[in-house]
């Protein structure tokens, strides 16, 4: 069954919806934003969302029993309860971050606080259930950790960090030339020594759409833990956190029409269960003594501090909007807009685009290089237009040293991006052959 | 746009003194992690005179331009005074605007004056000076006190160092 994009009605309901699009930008260019992958705008809803609970329920949620805290607390725990079902989870297994990068920190550093006897493993924590998982968190000389060479540095720099801190050896799976994963060599990459395998679902650069049930059924059977970064896929793709089968997911809420400062660790109940704890602090305790402390059950226990209660009912509402407008129909609306756009560069020579030709192992992400012009100057020629693109190496250096280029051009979408958009990135990039003195051959 | 003037597409395809040249006193290696600019600039110093600047760059046509427009209008010339011209060209790059530069002291320089208005691009443009004024400090010239042209005191004692102290430094913050 085929879904369609949004017709053009449907369309401009959707980016009514969003204020900001109505905005002009250098000296009176209407604003053609295409750089959605960095962060995305806010729909009128979600920001109605997070005022209103501002106004009429502001609390510290989990804490108190005054009415305003029961009403935080129920407000905190559907958000929770609704951003679980969009991706197919039940809401014990989400948990609120400040983001992904935060949310795989998170992680790595329950790895540390398990491989030097802290987070939980100590005093006071009750008897492991099942020790055996609590083991698969300790790490050290020996151990290996698995990522690749397209990562994002959230999903990099935290596993070299935590390399560094442990004595584990960091490795990765190499790229090919059309920046897909090179798996060529996955069997001796991929061993009884792998702890962790981390890798991206969609790479935020070139798109490329990562075979996740493959290579976590690979992880599995050598006994690695499964991390999915999530940040490019979540926010574009239909997920079912099931279907994928990973062990732990991380995405960010504010490339999803969610607001700043809120993330998602999602995690295997039993994983989550016996995984040590990240930060500490008021909320996510069950007894304190001087002497020490026991934890609370997940999600509370990995939720230090006063939780970020707007910022998650914002979410909510961004899922409840994605939801209704359908994520299928997103999705194949962002396709249209990145096979349009990588129609359009194809017809001018002087452009490449990077990553898979085949539109089916590619997401709606397009990058791009104009060789002989440094991405940076392409963004000012378009900028100079009203087009907000991405350019340089967009957080993710070796993948852009492993194809060869210094810096790219980004585009990438969202639910209100729209063809004439794509249009008017294609007609503003005409004249950076002329601005910068390119031999251009008709 | 005014941008993009033709000085700076100029001077962007053909830097001017590119390359890596010996004898030096100080190399030093810059990288502006937003956009992975880099540049790799030597410097020597000889009787209080910038001798030669030679470098690698690699990155916008903004960064490289200011480069060469830094060889140029800086090589063979009294430190105060190369000193000078690093002031004037930070003070127009960091003035939203405001500075539109002095011919006199910056030359070519001013051709980037409207970078001063896109925020963004003021540090690709400073990549090159910032690489500079590191490479004489590394050499062993005080950067800061070194007395401006424009002062009374004609104290020249400020730098002859000819200990060889290439010592090349990333600053990958990202």
């Amino acid at each position: 069954m085929t879904v369609d994009p949004f017709t053009d009605t449907e369309l401009a309901r959707i980016r009514a919806d969003f204020v900001i699009l109505a905005r002009t930008v250098r000296d009176g260019h209407p604003l053609v934003y295409l750089d959605s992958g960095a962060t995305s705008h806010k729909p009128r809803q979600v920001l109605d969302a997070e005022r209103d609970f501002y106004e009429r329920t502001n609390a510290a949620v989990h804490r108190g029993a005054h009415q305003l805290s029961e009403e935080g607390t129920d407000a905190y725990e559907s958000a929770r309860a609704r951003i679980a079902a969009f991706i197919g989870a039940d809401p014990d297994e989400i948990v609120f971050t400040r983001n992904a990068t935060e949310a795989i920190n998170l992680v790595a550093y329950a790895f540390s606080n398990a491989s030097t006897g802290g987070g939980g493993g100590g005093i006071g924590m009750p008897p492991s259930r099942t020790p055996e998982l609590t083991s698969r968190f300790v790490i050290g000389p020996g151990d290996e950790v698995l990522v690749t060479e397209m990562e994002h540095h959230a999903n990099l720099v935290p596993w070299q960090e935590l390399c560094r801190r442990t004595g584990a050896t960091l490795r990765w799976i190499p790229l090919t030339s059309d920046g897909r994963l090179d798996l060529s060599d996955l069997d001796t990459l991929l061993t009884a020594r792998t702890k962790v395998f981390a890798f991206t679902h969609v790479s935020n650069v070139l798109g490329t759409v990562n075979p996740v049930a493959d290579l976590a059924r690979r992880g599995h059977e050598v006994g690695a833990l499964v991390v999915l970064d999530a940040c490019q896929s979540v926010p574009h793709l239909p997920i079912d956190v099931r279907a994928l089968d990973v062990d732990l997911l991380a995405f960010s809420g504010h490339k999803m029409l969610g607001p700043l400062g809120v993330g998602v660790l999602w995690g295997r109940p039993e994983i989550l269960d016996e995984m040590p704890v990240f930060l500490t602090g008021g909320s996510m305790i069950e007894t304190v003594t001087m002497e020490g402390s026991t934890y609370a059950p997940v999600p509370q226990k990995f939720e230090a501090g006063v939780p970020v209660a707007a910022q998650a009912v914002g979410l909510a509402a961004a899922c409840d909007y994605l939801s209704a407008i359908g994520m299928d129909r997103v999705h194949a609306h962002e396709m249209a807009l990145a096979e349009r756009l990588v129609a359009g560069l194809s017809t001018r020579p002087w452009v490449r685009v990077l990553g898979p030709s085949d539109p089916a192992a590619r997401g709606s992400v397009v990058s791009f290089v104009v060789d002989g012009v440094h991405s940076h100057d392409v963004g000012q020629i378009l900028d100079d237009a009203g087009i907000a693109v991405r350019v340089g190496h967009h957080c993710a250096w070796p993948l852009h040293r492993a194809l060869g280029v210094v810096a790219t051009t980004r585009a990438s979408f969202a639910a209100y991006s729209t063809a004439g958009e794509v249009d008017a990135l294609l007609t503003a990039l005409d004249r950076v052959p002329t601005v910068f003195g390119l031999e251009v051959s008709a | 746009m005014d941008l993009y003037q033709q000085l700076i597409i100029d001077h962007s395809k053909a830097p001017v003194g590119a390359g890596l040249r010996e004898p030096f006193d100080a190399e030093v290696h810059h990288v502006n992690p937003t956009c992975g600019d880099e540049v790799t600039l030597r410097v020597r110093v000889a009787d209080g005179v910038v001798d030669d600047i030679s470098y690698a760059a690699q990155g916008c046509s903004i960064s490289v331009a200011s480069t060469s427009i830094l060889a140029e209008e800086v090589t063979g010339r009294p430190l105060s005074e190369a000193l000078d011209t690093y002031a004037a060209m930070k003070a127009m790059l960091t003035s939203r605007g405001q500075d539109s530069g002095d011919e006199e002291v910056i030359g070519d320089g001013v051709a980037l004056s409207g970078v001063s208005r896109y925020p963004a691009r003021v540090k690709c443009a400073l990549l090159g000076w910032a690489a500079f004024t590191d490479a004489l400090a590394r050499a062993g010239v005080d950067i800061v006190h070194t007395p401006s042209a424009h002062s009374l005191s004609v104290d020249q004692q400020a730098a002859s160092p000819h200990e060889h102290a290439p010592t090349p430094q990333a600053q990958e913050l990202t």
